[in-house]
């Protein structure tokens, strides 16, 4: 149970950051951290004590297997991370080059 | 294994913490690379070798990016100033997420003890997965073939990121009046 905790407190560290930082770049740290957190937890709920890599081979004496089923999905979700944290850091750059910095108070543009 | 397993998890919420709270952005991008690197002995040690490979290149590839970001803008964290407000910010922050730690907390009991996972969803796919897909990697039988349109939108969903990116990144733009 401690190593589900743990994983929830790597969670909330990103959404500490994500909540009371200031500048762009740690806001997208603190996404990344999120997203690696829930990855690694979907993976810890589908382990099995003892059990192998899901790899069929011939001389695979037991056929236990952990859980092929969140580690699919794990492996969409990674590919898919990479692609928003890369659009967010085009903007981020996008961003620091017309403003000047990275501090989203100075960000007045759009505001109401 | 579960000790070594505490201790990696241990070392990845420093490493997050130095992080965001570092005062360099190239040391904090840096303390982010542990993270993720973390990660993929995670991955290694819960015998998920496929997202240990796909982690450790899709690790690498976001450190490169980051880097050329802050190379291409500046490296200084911005100055905090403390006053009142940012004090109950903090403190609003904080008290949020003891609460969700606990809400969590107390809601674990519904899961399965670590490594005592049930495999009732994936009987299905794992004993007749090997005649029927033809792969011996159960994960890529799963991703290629029984989820095969799932990996068709996930490309989908790259090559859009890469055209936002491109959009987002091209030089000349249209000039404001």
């Amino acid at each position: 149970m401690i190593i589900y905790i743990l994983t929830i407190f790597l969670f909330l560290v990103g959404l500490y950051g994500v909540l009371s930082k200031r500048n762009l770049i740690k806001i997208v740290i603190g996404l990344a951290i999120m997203e690696y957190s829930v990855n690694l937890f979907l993976i810890l709920v589908g382990y099995v004590k003892g059990a192998t890599a899901p790899i069929l081979s011939s001389d695979v004496a037991n056929k236990l297997f952990v859980d092929p089923l969140p580690q699919a999905m794990v492996l969409t979700a990674i590919v898919i991370g990479l692609a928003t944290t890369a659009l967010l850091l085009a903007i981020a750059i996008r961003i620091y080059k017309k403003y000047g910095t990275f501090d989203i108070r100075e960000i007045k543009n759009l505001k109401g | 294994m579960e000790i070594l397993l505490i201790v990696i998890l241990a070392l990845m919420i420093g490493g997050a913490i130095f992080s965001l709270e570092a005062k360099d952005l190239l040391s904090a991008v840096i303390a982010y690379g542990i993270v993720g690197f973390g990660l993929v002995i995670a991955f290694l040690l819960l015998q998920a070798p496929d997202l240990a490979l796909v982690q450790i290149v899709v690790e690498t590839i976001t450190l490169i990016i980051m880097i050329a970001v802050i190379m291409n803008s500046t490296q200084e964290e911005l100055k905090t100033k403390w006053g009142n407000k940012t004090v109950v910010y903090i403190v609003l922050s904080l008290v949020f997420i003891g609460l969700f730690l606990y809400i969590f907390n107390r809601t674990t009991g519904a899961l399965s003890r670590f490594g005592e996972h049930a495999m009732r969803m994936s009987k299905p796919y794992l004993d007749p997965g090997a005649e029927k897909t033809g792969s011996a990697n159960l994960v890529t039988g799963v991703i290629f073939d029984y989820r095969g349109y799932d990996t068709l939108g996930e490309a989908t969903v790259l090559f859009t990121a890469v055209i936002g990116v491109l959009t987002v990144l091209r030089l000349k733009g249209r000039k404001s009046e």
